[in-house]
This record gives C-alpha cells, sequence and structure tokens, in this order.
C-alpha cells in the first residue's frame, strides 16, 4: 500500500505531477487552479523535478507554449480553472487537432459574468467540442489516480490526444481529505518513458505543423479526428486494469452505484455524486429502488455502456452543474442521446443545481429522489428543466 | 482490410515531406508585378533581405538576378526598401495584366 496523506486536490494531482516529472510546463495563475501550480512549481525550484517551466503572460500563451513544446517532442502538461480555460479556447483545438498528448488538469470553476471563482462545470462544459479527452473527479483520491492514468491515456500510441482531468473547484481542490499515494517509482514505471511521434526537434527529419488545409482535406482530417476518438474508450479501460493491478483501486468509464435492480436513476459527476450515494443509502432503507450514475468519461462519451446501464429504469433525472442557456443542461443531452437507442426509453428529467459553487444539499437530493418516485408512478412529467436549490 | 483515404493521412496533419511549400505556386495571387531596372540596381540586395518570400533570386556570381514571379505575391515590400541610384528605383510596381 502507498503512502497515506491528508490533502487537498490540488495538493495530490501536483504530488502526481511531481512523480510524473513531465519536460515542459507552461502555466499562468488563476483560482482555483492557481495553489496547483504553485506547489508544482515548488517542486521545481526545491530541484525535486527537472521539468522546464515556462512563465507566461496568458494563459493562450501557456496552452500555445505546451503545443509548441509537445509537437517538439517533450512530455507536457499544465492546469487552469474557468477564465483560463475560455481564454485558450482557440488553442484547445489546435492541440487535440494536431494530436498532442498534452495533460492539463482543469479546477472547475464557474464562468463570469457575475465573476465567480467557485465550482461548477461551465468550463469544462464549454470545452466540450474541442477534441480534449475529459475526466471527471469525485475527489481528491479520483483526481490523483486520474492524472496519473491520464498521461497513459493521452500518449498511448493509437491515441495521441490532450486529456483534461477534472475536479470541482474549492469542494475538491481545496478540501482535506483522506489520499493514498502510490510510490514514486511504481507511479513513473507506470507512466513510463514518453515515447515522441514526429518531434519537431528531429532535426534530420524537418516536418511542418499546423497546414493550411481546405476544402480538399478538411473534412478527412476530421473524419481521422473522430475516429480516434472511438478507440479512447477501449484505452481508458485497459490503463484502468492495470492502475488496479498496481493499486486495487477500480476505474471505470462510469461509476454505477446500486443500480443492479434500481428503478429510478441520478445522473450526476464529480463532488456531488458523493452526497447523492449518501441519500440513495438512506432512500434504499426505506425500500426506493434507485441507483446512481456517475460518468467518468465524459469525452469521448461512452453512450452505449449508459444505454445499457440505464435499460431497465423508468425515469431518470440528470444533475447538470452547468448550463446551456436556452437549452437543457449539457449533460442531460449526453445521456438522452444514450438512450435513444433503447427500446424502453425512461422518462427524462434535468435539473441546473450548483452553479456558482452553490452548495449541493442532502435536501436538494431529496426532493429530486422524491419527484422521481412519483414521476415512475405517474408516468407523467411536468417540468423537464428547472434549477434546484434556487432562493424563492 | 485496406485502409480508406482518410486513415492513410497522417496524424494531426503534420507535413512529413520537407520543402514540400515549393510545390505550392503562389504567384498567381498577385495583382501588382515588381519590374527590376537592372541599370539603377546598385546590388544593395536589400530586395532579396526584404523579401517575405524567396522571389528575389541570385545567380552564381552572387549577383541579383530576375524575380521568380512563380511565387512573387507583389507586396511590394522590396520596391519600397529599393534605394535605387542616386534615388532612382531600380525596383517598381505595375499593375498586372496591362
Amino acid at each position: 500500500m502507498g503512502k497515506i496523506v491528508a490533502v487537498t486536490g490540488n495538493e495530490a494531482v501536483a504530488e502526481a505531477l511531481r512523480q510524473i516529472n513531465p519536460d515542459v510546463c507552461a502555466a499562468y495563475p488563476i483560482t482555483p487552479a492557481t495553489d496547483l501550480m504553485q506547489r508544482f512549481s515548488g517542486f521545481i525550484a526545491n530541484g525535486k523535478v527537472d521539468t522546464q517551466m515556462v512563465l507566461v503572460e496568458s494563459e493562450h500563451s501557456a496552452m500555445s507554449a505546451c503545443i509548441g513544446a509537445s509537437a517538439a517532442g517533450g512530455r507536457v502538461a499544465t492546469a487552469t480553472s474557468s477564465q483560463g480555460m475560455a481564454l485558450m479556447w482557440e488553442m484547445l483545438y489546435i492541440a487535440a487537432g494536431d494530436r498532442l498528448p498534452i495533460v492539463m488538469p482543469l479546477v472547475n470553476r464557474a464562468l463570469s459574468a457575475p465573476l465567480n471563482i467557485h465550482g461548477d462545470h461551465s468550463d469544462g462544459m464549454g470545452a466540450r467540442d474541442t477534441g480534449w479527452i475529459q475526466l471527471y473527479s469525485e475527489n481528491a483520491q479520483e483526481a490523483y489516480d486520474n492524472t496519473i492514468q491520464a498521461f497513459r491515456i493521452a500518449e498511448h500510441l493509437d491515441i495521441r490526444l490532450p486529456a483534461m482531468v477534472c475536479m470541482d473547484g474549492f469542494i475538491v481542490s481545496h478540501s482535506i481529505e483522506r489520499v493514498e499515494y502510490v510510490d514514486d517509482d511504481k507511479v513513473k514505471k507506470f507512466v513510463g518513458k514518453f515515447k515522441t511521434v514526429n518531434p519537431l526537434l528531429d532535426i534530420d527529419k524537418p516536418k511542418s505543423y499546423g497546414p493550411l488545409i481546405l476544402t480538399d482535406l478538411y473534412h478527412e482530417y476530421k473524419r481521422a479526428q473522430h475516429e480516434v476518438m472511438t478507440k479512447v474508450a477501449d484505452v481508458v479501460l485497459e490503463v484502468a486494469d492495470d492502475f488496479e493491478k498496481m493499486t486495487g483501486r477500480r476505474y471505470d468509464l462510469f461509476e454505477k452505484y446500486r443500480m443492479s435492480d434500481a428503478e429510478i436513476a441520478i445522473v450526476v459527476m464529480s463532488s456531488a455524486a458523493g452526497t447523492t450515494k449518501d441519500i440513495i443509502d438512506e432512500y434504499r432503507k426505506k425500500g426506493v429502488k434507485i441507483g446512481l450514475i456517475k460518468p467518468r468519461l465524459f469525452r469521448p462519451f461512452p453512450f452505449k455502456e449508459i444505454a445499457n446501464a440505464l435499460k431497465k429504469v423508468k425515469a431518470v433525472t440528470v444533475l447538470d452543474r452547468a448550463d446551456s442557456f436556452g437549452g437543457y443542461g449539457p449533460l442531460y443531452y449526453e445521456i438522452c442521446g444514450a438512450v435513444m437507442s433503447l427500446e424502453n426509453k425512461p422518462l427524462m428529467i434535468n435539473k441546473i443545481f450548483g452553479l456558482g459553487g452553490r452548495d449541493y444539499l442532502p435536501d436538494q437530493a431529496e426532493y429530486v429522489i422524491d419527484e422521481l418516485v412519483k414521476i415512475a408512478k405517474s408516468g407523467k412529467v411536468k417540468t423537464i428543466k428547472e434549477y434546484i436549490g434556487v432562493k424563492e | 482490410m485496406s485502409k480508406k483515404f482518410w486513415e492513410k493521412l497522417p496524424a494531426g496533419s503534420v507535413v512529413l515531406e520537407a520543402g514540400s511549400a515549393a510545390k505550392f505556386k503562389t504567384g498567381g495571387w498577385r495583382s501588382m508585378r515588381p519590374k527590376w531596372i537592372e541599370e539603377n540596381c546598385i546590388q544593395c540586395m536589400f530586395c532579396w533581405m526584404y523579401c517575405p518570400d524567396m522571389s528575389v533570386k541570385v545567380n552564381a556570381e552572387g549577383k541579383r538576378a530576375e524575380f521568380d514571379y512563380e511565387y512573387c505575391k507583389g507586396c511590394g515590400i522590396c520596391a519600397l526598401e529599393c534605394p535605387g541610384k542616386k534615388g532612382v528605383k531600380a525596383i517598381v510596381m505595375e499593375e498586372e495584366g496591362k
């Protein structure tokens, strides 16, 4: 067993980065990710890693420098949050389109306006279509474990795509929890030596990144990019198997909690899943057959597997910690997309919760379950989309 | 099974062939054409230095040669920078097709 420590989510992820020792890290501070990179730059200053830190003037430059370093042939990492990632936006697409395996912890935080520094998923959901792999973490342990696995997934020779490791700002990033670390040598062995693919610094074989490709081939390159995404889930599972062998901790594309005989279900990501599981346990004691699905791999989304997990369920509430104004919450669309393939589709309800770090409390989970029970019994849905935990 | 066309494309649209830009002739973009007037040329090579492409050619003796009109896009930087002989330009811009 590894060392057991009491650390914050940021501290745990910084520790994972120390153990992996990337070649280059270009970063710009932003709450709540600042503390993560501050800790990591401490490791650099103290000679614990030999990472080349590039201090830049913005997140746009941070991602640009990461792209350059990755194309050059280095193992590259950065971290950001909210507005920081919003400023990276155009570069995120380039990192993915150029097939560069950059790993980026994203400490999920609300987007302005109004200005808010607390946790919700608006930033990560906004990057849904960038072509990055996205893993979401419930707690500090998962954030640490996902970071280690993300390097293996992103750098896999069949994949070579950038990956984001998401954890809830403050709720996870700044809360002290019990975390079990993996020993340094084991992590290094697990992640392995970085393998370059078409490195720019191989000057004997000159090459160019980022050409202009118009109507003749752009469509084909995007087709190829889609194809790579279809291979990610298998690699995520393969890496999870190896991770389980090393640590005993099992990861999947999503977590199923008390789903085997469930008649109603809640789908929710990240830290809110923990609170929901506690309330599910209470309702199970009362005989309510309720289960939970917590997506871990959000991009690419495991449609088939989630549909299979929901095929016997009568009604589902999807809890979104982000909104698409004028639409439904982004996770709701994914689950609707998944259940479309089912012969018996469950009734689908969407709740928006916890924006800008609003606490998700047990009474909100109880409200959701009470409503689900009624809907499953009556077969009728009054309101599809509703904000919960709102001051009225 | 044989691979589909799009499966054979290099990952990440990386161009693996060095110097392949030479295959893409860009002279057709030009609307203004630089004209070299040899008698006004003092061989300062400013045009060669300032050309953002490689459209000013140099001959075997290291002297200024004719423009490469297959790549010159007619930006006019050479004409602007040309000091000429006693203030008389050795490069002037003319409308293409005139």
